[in-house]
Formats: C-alpha cells, structure tokens, sequence
C-alpha cells in the first residue's frame, strides 16, 4: 500500500511530480482508481466529479510545492470547472464564472481540484445529513455519519481520494468532520484566509479550513493559502506567520488542561484519548498547565444567534431571480420568492433563516442580537486569559464519537449542543485544530482539539507534529511520512 | 384654523467617482444593459465587498463643506429588503454611525442667506433599476438592469426645518450646486443623480409638537419637489379640515399628472433589520485623511458669493448668478484679474472684514456685465458649455476686450460685434480688434461732417433740443453712430453734438 501514489502526502508527492517521476495527470487519478473505485460508491464524499474537468486541471498544473497534487473542495467554495451548489437545490446546476481566492491560490501553486465533496445544505449541519444529494458516511463505520458540515472532503481525505481538502468551518464544520474522519482539520485565525469565493454561511465566524493526513501538509497548504486578499476586506493585513518550523518540536511549550470541561458528558474513550494525548506532549518536553476554563455558558446560544442572523441576511440573495433554481409557477415577484424559497431550501436552512430573521426584528434585536454580540465580547475575552495561562489548550472537539446516521436528524437542539467545544474558536476568532489520536476499541477515530491564541498556527502545528510522532520517531523519514491509520470496511 | 407644514428632506447624492462603491466596476451612466457588473455588484454566491476610497473621500469633502461633525470610526450596517433590482436582497449603507453628522447648508433665500440645519450624512450602495411588466407573447415580463447596482451614493438628511416648499426647491438648487462645485457628483436630476424623498406633517400654527408625517418618494426635478410637497400639503390640510386624520404612508408623486398615489400604508411599513455588515471592517478616519480631504475643499459657493460683494462690490444678483458655477466664477475672477502689461496693478490687501480687497484694471462691475449679458447670452444662443465657450474667449481674451472698452480703445457697440467674431472664429481679442471695421474714428476732423449731416437731416429732433429738451441729444448720437458704422466713440459724438448745436460744450 505504501507504493501507490494514493498513499502519499501532499509533499511527497508533490516531490515526485517535480522530479518527473510521475505525470500529473497519474498523480491525480491515483486517487479515482484505488481507493474510489473501493469506496465513493458506499461513502458517497462526493457530489460533482469531472474526468474531463481533472485531466483538464492535471495538463494545466502549474510548476510549484502543490504541482499535480488533487485537491478535494467542499461545494461551497467557487470554482470555475465544478458547478458549485452549496448542497441546495437553490443552486442546482449553478457554475460561478471565477474562483474563490484559495482555489486561485492552491493552482497557483499546482494544485488541481478533483471534484467538489459533500456538505450539509449551507454548511448548516454537523453530520452532512442535510444535503440535497443525500448524506455521505463516515468511512471507518458506514452506518455512522462523517460529521459536518465538511463531511464529503473530510471523508474523501479519509479514504484516500486526495491528500488534501478544502472545508469552511463556521462552528467547527471543519475540525468536528476531521475527528470523525480520523484526519487532520485546520480552522484558522479569523482573516488568515480568504472568505472570498466561500458561499457566506455566517460571515464573522467563516473561515476556510484544510483537511490533510499529515501535520506537514497543513503546514505547507497553510502557507500556500494564508495571507492578506484586497478582495476580503476582513482579511488581516499583515503576512501571515511562518509555520515552516512546524517539526521543532513542543520543548518549553504550557498546554493548558481545563479538565473541567469534559468532567460530565463525554465519551469515556475520548477523555482517555486527552489523557494520552497530554502524556504524549509531556513526554516531547511540554509542560501541562491545569486551570479551569469556563468559555461562556451561553456560547452556544451566543453562537446560534449570531450565525442564523448573519445567514438570514446572506441567504437572501437565492431568490430565483438571477441565478440557480427557479420555481416554475411564479404569477407575480412575490410568488417568485416565496415558492423558489420555500421549494429551494431544505428544512435545516429554513430554520436557520427564521431564527436569525426573528433575531434582528424590531423589538428583538436589542435582546438578542445586540446582547449575543455582548456575550461574544466577553467569550472572547475569556479565551484571551486563558492563553495567558499557556500557549494552547488541549480539549475534545465534539461530545461524542462518530454517531449513527439518522440519530440525531430529529433533535436540531441536540446537533446544536454538539458544537459546544468548537464554537468557541469561532466567536473568539482563533485558530483550533483537529489531531487524531488513534482508534477506539471498536475501530472509531479518536481526536483532539488544539486551540491557541490569534495566529497561534505555528505553535498548534508543533504540538499536531508532537503528537503524530509520539513513540515512533525512529520509522519517520526525510520526507515526514507517518503512517496514516486507513480505514477499513464495515 | 391655520397650518403650517413641517418638511424634512431626504436627498440622495449619486457620486461622479470612476468606480462602484463595493467593487471596481465603472459606475458610468449609460453603457449597455448588465454590460458594467461583476460577480461583487450582481451579489453572486462568495462575493465580498470592498469599500472605495474615492467615494468615501467625496462623501468626507461634503461633510467638511457643510460643516458636519465626521466620525473617526463609523459603521457600514446592512438593509435587509426584498427587491428585484437589489441583487443581495439587502442594501450596504450606513445606520447607527454614519460618517457624517450636524452640519448646515446655506441658502439665499429671498435677499437672505438662511442655514439649514443636517441631521447626518452616509454613505451606501445604489440598486439596479427595473423596467415594468412589458409584453413578451402573452406573458408579462420584467427586466432588470445591473450597472447602476452598487453605484456610491451618498444620503443626506435634514432636521425637519422646512415649513414652505418653495424653500425646499430652493435648496435642492444649492446643494445641487454645492455637489457639482466640489466635483463628486454631476447633480443632474433627471438622470438621477440626485433624488429626494420628502417627509412632510402639518400642525396648528403656534403648536410645538409635530403631526402624523407622511413621506413621498419619487421627487425626480426641483420643481417635482415643490409641486408634489404643495399636493400633499393641500390634501393633508383638507383631510384635517374636514375632521379627519392623516395616516401614516409612504407616498409616490407622479410629476406628469401632479397625482399622489398610496404606496404602502403603516401595516405594511418594512422591518429592515439593520445590523453590522460583517463582510467590512470599521470605516476609519484618520486625521491625515481629513486633513488631506479639507485642503481639497476648494472656497465654497456662498463664500465667494460673499466675496464677490465684498471685494469687488457686485450686487447680490451678480454675485449669485455668477457663483452659481465654480468654473464660471473662475471664469469671471479670471476676467477681472487680467493684467496687461501696461496696466499693472493688481494688488491685494488683506482688509475689511476679511476680505480681499483686489484692485484691477478691469472694472468687476464691467466685468460681470460683460459675462453675466454678453458671453452667457452667446454660450444660450450657440448652445454651448462654457468649457466650449472657453475654448474659444479665454477669459484672458475676454479681459482684453473689456479693457478696451473700459479705456475707449474700441465703442460698446463695435465690442459686441467683435465678441462675436471671436467666439465664432476662435480668435483672440487683440487679432479681431486690430481688424480695420473695429477701429475707433475718433478724430473731430472725420466725425464733424457726419454730425453736421445729421443736423441737416433732423430739423424736428434739432429743434426740440434747442428749445431744451436736451434728452433728444441721444437719438442724434444714434443716428451719427450708425453712420459711423458703430466706429464713433459716443462720447465724442455727443460733444460734438452740443458744441455744433450751440449748447453746452
């Protein structure tokens, strides 16, 4: 299994297409003959794949670190050759005429886009459920979910179809779907990557996130994408920080422990896998800072607040008037909306829409809106003294492990609750990554979260790099390989 | 009872800058439908906004102009509302923390100069435009145009310090004054560069508090503006004299029938659910950039009115009509300041009350004559701008020919036709008048036969002046004018005349 080019990281193979070794064209449907010829067809990662469109991509790769590596993007980020529908038959069939600043940026540096994965409608789900194209599962156990809303590339990453993945991470759609998929997801420092391009869910809480398999391919896809974009007012200006030293190790490094927060309501298997995970940062020269930490005990309202009332106001632009999914039987302008809505958009987004309307109405909006921003102030400022204590935080991404399909589709308040260990980074505006830490018993991935201060991506790359090697330094060799736990077929 | 109205007014600034607000799209009028758009202004999935400079530096100058107090951090909040023509279904504009704030704007109105006070200045995004159900076989169609989606505009609004509208009309015609006169909008309001929306309410003279208001939208000329707020004074006033109540509405004027017509009553009064647009950092003013905003505020129209009385002792009137553009009072100023080289001096003392006190060889008053009457008459019958009309009289030239005159160098009579040949030939005063026709015949030895003919010719005048009705004396210059050809300086003539004629000498 090592040999196949599938198997590589990004880096690697990379490497081998600049040396000529390998054609990029070979590079790219690497990924198609093995591992998605074994597996897409139960998975279901992806919803627009184009022969045509990759080998296109493949003959027109650009010199560069990412030269002939495929890329799998989450469906709502803009792209000139896939159609890109956000999972909602409101964009069905739409193509965007540019693409989104990452995806310039991942072929400006070689890469080539493989196909466009799955997602909950609008990224508005945390089990990739709630999509038009039907759910995708998780590939480690396929009666269970890949979490969400990036579960299609996180899945697609998993299996092997592409080192590399595209997600957006608005409440931990990125980081929540890694864990569940066994691989490694990255949310950045709110304005470290271009939101231009990304189909707004929740604008102040966006960011683009990236899936891989191995710490030094974050790091490289990092520093492919990371930067300032005069298109996204909202990016930071200055450049981003250097994470090349992302295999320095954590000697001198304070993790900070908050163990209150997983005292009641988390899987035993991953409060021992937190247990591990420290002892491994320990062992590598880190040192473990015990505090309790409280992020607000209304984060997740304050999260839920803010992010539908930013969606009902994003979403208002699908209305059949200029683009996508039109309802056939419009008599008058009203009707035009109304029907193309309420046909258009699946059940998850239309709750969403009313809250966040309700939200911002007269006479509530002081009492929501105004005191969700106040709240989110303050989460913010709990998390800036906590990284006083430390230089970052090891704690669960999500309650549980992987759940079955189906179980929680029925009680949105329980899928919301699920976000409480990831909504954070958002509402704060700091980078969080997913690292996984082995499997269960029963063949599940395990993971952990790491979260740091504003642009604290170098250090939280450390600390990925100190765990993906824990106890087996010897068997790495100059590329940085580990082996990757695959998944096997259940 | 009696009334009086209360009217405050909305008014809309589309900006001239080359760009849109959010994107870089040209922000030109008049391209062909949905050809100046891009995936930013038609709000296609994953576009984001960038804030421009150039228009947010317009909006800086007319703050600054009208003496407005501008916010070093100010907000972009976003309007939410479903409209065809709106491509976002919600509007980029300021709310809570506009850029601007306070201010007044000046107005003559009558033969005095009153401040209007302004509640705020912002700045926001424009909407495409609709064009209403046409036929398409048998099914009624829609179109909508993009390019005027995302153009800048700027809102302003004034406290509700109107009472008549002719007063409002008055003031539409200064700002639309004072925003060609700092450049940052052509102000023309049949394309729509400007536009206006009214909220007026009536109440018992003598009565503090305000009446139920209604707004009326759609107030596309000046005079649009004053007949659609008397319409809806009157129908309010004869609502409340019959015992009724005025309802809560937003009206729409139709100009071509002086019609108000309900465009939507209080129940159905939008819930725009203003609140922070997140795709755009605080607008921050530094005070560099005010500063640099400032200096580029040029002397303002009602200043140099002031100036133009103070200075060179013009009437109002002529102060007003020449001030009325920045580029004709420079033209104007131009004019008076020219310096021959045999005539210099012009000096300027600062004195009496601030003004500059500027001596010229040109009289202003003469000099306002000839451009207020002579050139504006010409620019009106030729059809032509005054940057035409430059092109052809620089005001160096025009300084020239008044300067003649003014040292009877050349008659009045004979500088008119001579304005003429210039404009029409494009040359300059000293090649025309150096022409043969426009010399002046001045000596007593060429004029004296021409005024002996006259007497012979006119017996009846002749004697009517002897027996001392001395006013007749002009028709007799007239008549040796003419046959001078115009080339007779009338002041000579008329000496001539009295000596001959035995009067006065």
């Amino acid at each position: 299994m090592s040999d196949a080019l599938w198997t590589l990281s990004a880096t690697a193979l990379a490497a081998r297409v600049r040396s000529g070794a390998v054609a990029p064209e070979a590079a790219v449907e690497s990924g198609w003959e093995g591992p998605a010829a074994r597996w897409e067809s139960d998975v279901r990662a992806m919803v627009a794949v184009d022969p045509v469109a990759r080998a296109a991509g493949a003959k027109a790769a650009a010199g560069g670190p990412l030269q002939g590596v495929p890329v799998v993007v989450k469906d709502n980020l803009c792209t000139t050759d896939y159609t890109t529908t956000c999972a909602s038959k409101i964009l069905a069939g739409y193509r965007s005429p540019y693409d989104a600043t990452v995806i310039r940026r991942l072929r400006a540096a070689g890469a080539v886009v493989t196909g466009k994965g799955n997602m909950d409608e609008f990224a508005m789900g945390s089990s990739t459920e709630y999509s038009a194209y039907g759910p995708t599962r998780n590939p480690f156990d396929l009666a269970r979910v890949p979490g969400g809303s990036s579960g299609g590339p996180a899945a697609a990453v998993a299996y092997g179809l592409a080192p590399i993945g595209l997600g957006s991470d608005t409440g931990g759609s990125v980081r929540q779907p890694a864990a569940f998929c066994g691989v490694l997801g990255l949310k950045p420092t709110y304005g470290r990557l271009s939101r231009y391009g990304l189909v707004a869910f929740g604008s102040s809480l966006d960011q683009v996130g990236i899936f891989a398999r191995h710490v030094g391919d974050v790091a490289l896809i990092y520093a492919v994408l990371a930067g300032p974009d005069d298109c996204d007012a909202t990016t930071r200006r200055a450049p981003a920080p250097d994470v090349s030293g992302w295999a320095q190790g954590v000697k001198g490094l304070r993790f900070g422990w908050p163990a209150n927060l997983w005292q009641a309501g988390v899987d035993a298997e991953l409060v021992e896998g937190l247990e591990e995970a420290a002892a491994w940062l320990e062992a590598a020269g880190a040192e473990r800072v015990r505090f309790d930490f409280m992020p607000g005990e209304y984060a997740v309202a304050t999260y839920y607040l803010v992010a539908t009332a930013e969606a009902s106001s994003n979403l208002a632009r699908f209305d059949g008037v200029r683009y996508g999914f039109r309802h056939a039987d419009s008599p008058d302008v009203r009707a035009l909306y109304t029907r193309t809505r309420s046909a258009g958009f699946g059940p998850e987004v239309k709750r969403r829409i009313l809250l966040g309307t309700y939200a911002l109405s007269a006479g509530y909006y002081d009492a929501y809106y105004l005191t969700a921003q106040r709240a989110r102030t303050r989460i913010r400022r709990e998390h800036e003294e906590a990284f006083r204590r430390c230089d970052f935080m090891i704690l669960p991404v999500s309650p549980t492990l992987p759940f079955r399909l189906g179980e929680k589709t029925e009680d949105p308040l329980a899928m919301y609750l699920s976000d409480i260990f990831t909504i954070g980074a958002n509402l704060a505006g700091i980078p969080g990554l997913t690292v996984p830490v082995g499997l269960t018993a029963a063949g599940l991935p395990r993971a952990v979260q790491l979260l740091g201060p504003e642009d604290a991506e170098p250090t939280l790359l450390r600390a990925a790099r100190a765990l993906e090697v824990h106890g087996d330094v010897a068997r790495l060799d100059g590329r940085h390989e580990t082996e990757f736990a695959w998944p096997t077929k259940r | 009872m009696a009334y009086e109205a209360v009217i405050g007014l909305e008014c809309h600034i589309q900006l001239g800058t080359r760009t849109k607000m959010f994107c870089e799209c040209p922000a030109e009028f008049g391209a062909a439908p949905n050809s100046n758009v891009c995936p930013v202004c038609l709000g296609l999935p994953g576009a984001l906004p960038r804030a421009n400079r150039a228009a947010i530096d317009a909006a800086l100058r007319l703050g600054l102009a009208l003496g407005c107090e501008v916010r070093r951090e100010s907000v972009f909040a976003r309007k939410n509302y479903f409209y065809p023509d709106m491509p976002k279904n919600y509007q980029i504009t300021q709310y809570d923390q506009p850029l601007c704030e306070g201010g007044a704007l000046p107005v003559l109105v009558g033969d005095e100069e009153q401040g209007f006070d302004l509640i705020r200045i912002h700045v926001e995004e424009d909407t495409g435009k609709s064009f209403h159900p046409e036929k398409h076989g048998d099914r009624r169609v829609s179109r909508v145009d993009f390019n005027r989606a995302g153009v800048p505009l700027l809102e302003l609004v004034t406290q509700p310090v109107f009472r008549q509208p002719a007063v409002c009309a008055a003031f539409l015609t200064a700002l639309r004054r004072l925003v060609r006169w700092l450049e940052i909008s052509d102000g023309d309001m049949e394309k729509g560069h400007l536009r206006c929306d009214a909220n007026v309410s009536l109440r018992p003279v003598g009565q503090e508090a305000f009446g139920t208001k209604t707004e009326i939208k759609n107030l596309n000329s000046i005079k649009g503006v004053e007949k659609g707020l008397a319409a809806e004074i009157e129908r309010q006033r004869s609502v409340l004299e019959e015992g009724g109540r005025v309802e809560q509405a937003t009206l729409l004027y139709d100009a071509d029938h002086d019609k108000l017509a309900v465009m939507r009553s209080k129940e159905y009064a939008h819930d725009y659910r203003y609140f922070p647009e997140p795709d755009l950092p605080l607008l921050r003013v530094s005070e560099t950039w005010i500063a640099e905003a400032r200096a580029r505020v040029p002397e303002l129209p009602w200043e140099r009115e002031r100036r133009f009385v103070g200075a060179y002792g013009l009437p109002a009137y002529d102060a007003a009509v020449l001030s009325q553009d920045r580029a004709l009072a420079d033209y104007f100023e131009q004019v008076v300041t020219t310096i021959r080289p045999e005539a210099v001096s012009r000096s300027a003392m600062p004195d009496a009350g601030g003004f500059m006190i500027v001596t010229t060889p040109v009289s202003p008053k003469a000099a306002s004559n000839w451009v207020m009457s002579e050139a504006l008459g010409r620019m009106k019958a030729r059809g032509w701008s005054l940057a035409e009309w430059r092109r052809r009289v620089s005001a160096a030239s025009l300084g020239e020919l008044v300067r003649r005159v003014e040292s009877r160098a050349v008659t009045g009579p004979l500088a008119k036709q001579a304005l003429d040949a210039m404009a029409d030939e494009g040359a300059d005063a000293a090649t025309v008048l150096a022409r043969p026709e426009y010399q002046v015949r001045g000596g007593a030895d060429e004029l004296l036969p021409l005024v002996r003919a006259v007497i012979e010719e006119y017996p009846g005048p002749v004697s009517q002046y002897r027996g001392g009705k001395t006013a007749t004396i002009g028709f007799l210059v007239g008549q040796v004018m003419k046959k001078s050809g115009g080339q007779a300086v009338p002041q000579t003539v008329k000496e001539l005349l009295e000596r001959e004629l035995g009067g006065r000498g």
